[in-house]
């Protein structure tokens, strides 16, 4: 159950076949304080590198890409309403949605947590 | 040139700090050949008496509404506007200001624009109106956008009650986004035609109530048509006054309202500047055009106003963005909100009914004449009528005698059958000798 | 600072909304009883009355004119806003705007009652094609993002016309383009496809050649572009679009650098939006109305919007359908014939500078910027400060951020010196980008007083950043949270249960 990085910030946790998603602590950070998560819908299917979710602070809009394909089965609804989560723990509450992954194996050229604690520092 | 506070001196003197020999240094990125070196054939700057002369003199060649017995409608209002509204929106803190975006020393701007949503939305019975758009022509496109955004679908079916001009307006704006527009025959009376014109790929369903022939219509069986099928209503009007006495399109189911709200506050000015009301449901907020104005505090926790939601707009996000406005009608929203304000919902009922009278008399004494027609049933200020000859003819006939009579709806829609179709406006500006004068000529003209 | 008990500072008035201090049964406006007869409503009468408070004249006098105070504005001071040509507005303006005979006019009166304002009509044509040297104007566009759309339909329809209205899809867009320019695009069903600039900020020539193809449908390039700067290769550019069948979209925003002195038909536009708000001193009204005629090439000539003009003899007529135009318009882009009232704005501030005076409107505003520039670049980072500037200067936060401040700081902390901030953060090819746009109506004075302004804030920079991060400290409010105006949106007031009863 590791976590694995994208270049785009997004990061992922494998839990069998299912990708759980969001953005990186780093990328929360430098949005600073999340106003708005724009959240896939259920059933949506979503290619990696493909648009997934939009990420808002008062002043910046970004795009979220999937880091895996597949079918959206779960959305954090918490965060209608409760955006400041994704601040609060980017990687804990403040996650995204889960996926079903369609290839397997599509993670394990993602940046593990210390390649992308180096190419964040770049 | 009374515009320009340098002197030669001062230009000779900056030039010598900056290091360049003469403007043109300035200018050496130009490519040869394009920097003109002299003015262009164009006459030569004026004083203020010599401008306003001439522009007099274009002025004089203009038949004043005002100066007639006036009867046009059609999308355009003549009433009357507080003395004190046009005074404060020439205050040179409103006039010469620039959009909020420094809401520290722009919260005159932003608390009018709040009062201004505010009152939108409680003149239409909606949840959420936005900063205004250019006009209700471009807002109506604008909302075609927005559904098919919310809907996900790509067709949108207009009545032949809407107004020709923002008919086309959608059509150019929103075939050129991949919609497809499906403008409904003209109507007098038949909004729920767009129901039977609806399909699986429907966003939305455009009607207007009043329409352009002055109809008023129950917008609740089309709203509840339009959501079974999955679509949404998107009600338009253009003369926002009706509202004073008509049921408003929130209270009937609509879920975007948008129109004209130039009747409120702004002068006719020939077709603009205008101001386009714009409202919908709270839900459907992220994927509307256009400004926001909301409520916040600052760092000592006092009651605030800011420019928000704008992760919507062009400037953050570009090509993802619900609209490409930037600029919109803020000063024609701020005449908006004064005179909405010295009116009051006791003022706006009583100049409302004031309106709808004046229109029922006209209607009698037009209708007085044989072969004169009114053809519509339930109207506010405005109706169409059907002459014995052709609109254009009878209206040149009419101005010969002080009276502009109306507009013909072949100039909006040069359509079959339409060639004696008069629409006709009456508001709280017409006086009974008006009327009467009207009724006396037309009685004269069309026998 | 000192609490009053009443909340007033001194000449600065603490203001209600109108919806806590008006009244349902208040109204500022008199007018005749009606006679009571019987409605034609058929029904559809209004069934609730709208919860709309009204005041008294004197009241809601106060409450305007308070409001006002609140606001800041060129009357009182310098507003050098990027990319805004915030320039004086001319009084005599106001007063023309409003004579009976124009602004009493309906759009749909008879031809014949309405010639003065054709003739005026033609007359603004007249000039702006002139100063701009191309074929035709569409007067209608609104405001200068419509103007744009105006400009991108007209090549949509040239496009067609030529058959190549599906296959010519990508539209070139700098990077350092205004929001709108990619808005626009994407609005008129084209992809976006962005260039990178140089190092010294204006279009790589060599990313351009790599992004023509037969799929170009054209660029839209702001020139002077946002950076300031004249784009000195835009022969070339105009050049290499057109030959790869595109057509040139020139987003006139900054045309006040250039009025009178270049004519954009003689480097290769085919189309470019006026901003008669910015170049030509109507209002900016805080956000409009604005005006943006769209002046064609004669490529696009025959495309441009109904309605139009055209003279027969002595009379001019209005086109307003396509089929009776001897061009084949694109469509219609509003309701009526745009904004009159700001034409009568524009032509009389045209008519006041002439021909002599718009050019040294161009000019005084380069000299301007320039001496601003001068004064300024040792003190601020001028990220492309080695060549001169058009009418505004861009600058950096960079000298700054070592110290712990950035632009935004340094915004507020003009604030209280009791000047609008510049642009902020525009545009983005730049790192806390400051742009200061001068405009011509400002005296050497003034410039002198706000760069030692700057100049003392620099410095102040370096030791105080505490000053900085919590500015304003004297503006009429502290800043604001947009944080929470955006996570929960409260975008108008709520009515309260008494309000809302009396209605009933």
């Amino acid at each position: 159950m590791t976590t694995k990085y994208t270049k785009d910030h997004e990061w992922v946790r494998i839990e069998g076949d299912v990708a759980v998603v969001g953005i990186s602590t780093f990328a929360a950070e430098q949005l600073g304080d999340v106003v708005y998560v724009e959240l896939p819908a259920i059933g949506k299917q979503v290619k990696q590198g493909g648009d997934m979710a939009v990420v808002e602070s008062a002043k910046a809009a970004s795009d979220v890409y999937a880091p895996v394909s597949g079918e959206i089965i779960a959305v954090n609804d918490a965060l209608n309403g409760n955006p400041e989560k994704v601040n609060e723990g980017a990687e804990g509450d403040g996650w995204f949605c889960k996926i079903r992954i369609a290839n397997a194996g599509e993670a394990d050229a993602l940046m593990d947590a210390s390649a992308y604690a180096d190419f964040a520092k770049a | 040139m009374r515009y320009l506070p340098l002197s030669d001196d001062d230009r000779a003197q900056m030039l010598a700090v900056i290091g360049a020999k003469s403007v043109d240094d300035l200018y050496a990125g130009v490519p040869s050949g394009a920097l003109l070196d002299k003015p262009v054939a164009l006459p030569a700057h004026q004083g203020e008496q010599e401008v306003e002369r001439l522009m007099k003199l274009l002025a004089s060649c203009n038949i004043p509404a005002g100066k007639t017995a006036f009867f046009l409608g059609a999308g355009a209002y003549r009433h009357h506007i507080p003395a004190s509204v046009d005074h404060l929106i020439q205050r040179s803190e409103f006039l010469t200001t620039y959009t909020p975006y420094q809401p520290e020393i722009a919260q005159g701007t932003l608390q009018a624009l709040y009062e201004f949503q505010t009152q939108v939305a409680l003149l239409l019975d909606m949840e959420v109106a936005n900063a205004s758009m250019y006009d209700g022509s471009t807002g109506m496109a604008e909302a075609a956008l927005m559904a098919a955004r919310v809907t996900k679908r790509t067709r949108v079916v207009l009545s032949g009650g809407v107004h020709p001009h923002y008919a086309e307006t959608v059509r150019t704006t929103c075939e050129a986004a991949g919609l497809e527009i499906v403008a409904l025959p003209a109507a007098v009376d038949d909004e729920m035609a767009v129901l039977r014109a609806m399909d699986a790929n429907t966003a939305a369903v455009i009607v207007q109530s009043p329409n352009v022939f002055g109809a008023i219509t129950d917008l609740k069986p089309i709203a509840d048509g339009a959501h079974a099928g999955g679509a949404l209503l998107v009600a338009s009007f253009t003369e926002a006054m009706a509202f004073g006495l008509i049921e408003p399109p929130g209270a009937m189911g609509a879920d975007i309202v948008v129109g004209e709200g130039q009747s409120i506050g702004n002068a006719l000015n020939f077709g603009g500047p205008y101001v386009g009301l714009f409202a919908t449901k709270e839900k459907y907020l992220r994927q509307s055009p256009g400004r926001l104005a909301g409520e916040t505090v600052d760092a000592d926790g006092k009651r605030g106003f800011v420019l928000t939601l704008s992760t919507r707009e062009q400037h953050i996000r570009r090509e993802k963005a619900t609209s490409n406005i930037c600029t919109n009608s803020g000063l024609c929203t701020l005449a908006w909100t004064i005179h909405m304000t010295l009116l009051g919902a006791e003022g706006l009922k009583r100049v409302a009914t004031l309106n709808h009278e004046n229109a029922c008399d006209l209607a009698d004494a037009l209708a007085a004449t044989p072969g004169v027609e009114v053809l519509t049933r339930r109207y506010f200020n405005e109706f169409a009528i059907r002459l014995p000859k052709r609109a254009d003819i009878v209206l040149d006939a009419l101005l010969e005698k002080g009276i502009i009579g109306g507009v013909p709806f072949a100039r909006l829609n040069p359509t079959e059958g339409m060639e004696n179709v008069l629409l006709v406006c009456a508001t709280e500006t017409n006086t009974p000798e008006d009327i009467n004068a009207y009724a006396a000529a037309l009685k004269e003209i069309v026998q | 600072m000192t609490e009053t008990v009443s909340g007033n500072r001194g000449l600065l008035q603490a203001e209600a909304l109108i919806f806590e201090t008006g009244s349902l049964a208040r109204t500022g406006v008199d007018m005749p009883a009606p006679k009571g007869r019987a409605n034609r409503l058929g029904g559809l009468g209004r069934k609730v009355a709208p919860a709309l408070p009204g005041l008294s004249e004197p009241e809601a006098v106060r409450h305007y004119v308070r409001l006002s105070q609140k606001n800041y504005a060129i009357d009182l001071g310098f507003f050098p806003l990027g990319s805004c040509t915030m320039k004086h507005n001319p009084r005599l303006n106001e007063k023309m705007a409003r004579l009976e005979g124009f602004a009493d006019l309906h759009p749909l009166q008879p031809t014949q009652t309405v010639q003065g304002a054709l003739l005026l009509m033609e007359e603004l044509a007249r000039w702006l094609l002139t100063l701009t040297g191309m074929e035709a104007v569409a007067l209608s566009p609104k405001a200068g993002a419509h103007g744009e759309l105006c400009g991108m339909l007209a090549i949509r329809a040239a496009l067609q016309a030529r058959g190549e209205g599906e296959t010519r899809k990508r539209v070139l867009v700098p990077e350092s383009a205004h929001g709108t320019n990619p808005a626009t695009a994407a609005a008129c069903g084209f992809i976006v496809d962005e260039i990178k600039a140089t190092e010294d900020g204006h279009v790589d020539l060599e990313d351009l050649k790599t992004k023509l193809g037969p799929d170009v449908a054209g660029i839209m390039l702001t020139n002077p572009n946002t950076c300031g700067l004249f784009e000195r290769d835009i022969r070339t550019i105009a050049d290499l679009i057109h030959g790869a069948g595109g057509y040139f979209y020139c987003d006139g925003a900054n045309y006040n650098a250039i009025v009178g002195r270049v004519r954009p038909g003689d480097l290769g536009v085919d189309a470019m939006h006026i901003n008669l708000h910015k170049t030509f001193s109507t209002p900016h009204g805080g956000g409009g109305p604005g005006a943006g005629p769209t002046v064609l090439s004669p490529a696009l000539a025959p495309y441009a919007p109904v309605p139009h003009m055209v003279r027969r003899g002595e009379e001019l007529a209005l086109v307003e359908h396509a089929e009776d135009a001897e061009g084949t318009p694109f469509g219609r882009m509003c309701a009526f014939h745009g904004q009159m009232g700001m034409y009568v704005r524009a032509l009389t501030y045209m008519l006041s500078h002439g021909s002599d005076g718009l050019r040294q409107v161009a000019e005084d505003s380069v000299l301007n910027a320039n001496y601003l520039l001068a004064r300024l670049k040792g003190h601020f980072n001028a990220p492309f400060g080695g060549q001169p500037c058009m009418h505004e200067v861009l600058l950096d936060d960079s000298t700054l951020r070592p110290h712990g401040v950035e632009t935004i700081d340094l915004a507020k902390a003009l604030l209280d010196e009791g000047y609008h901030p510049m642009t902020t953060y525009f545009p983005l090819v730049v790192h806390g980008a400051l742009l200061i746009e001068p405009t011509e109506t400002e005296s050497k004075a003034e410039l002198d007083r706000f760069a030692d302004v700057l100049i003392a804030l620099a410095e102040r920079a370096k030791t105080d950043s505490a000053h900085f991060k919590s500015a304003p400290h004297l503006a009429p409010m502290r800043r604001l949270d947009e944080t929470r105006a955006a996570r929960q949106p409260k975008l108008r007031w709520k009515p309260v249960e008494a309000l809302k009863t009396a209605a009933e």
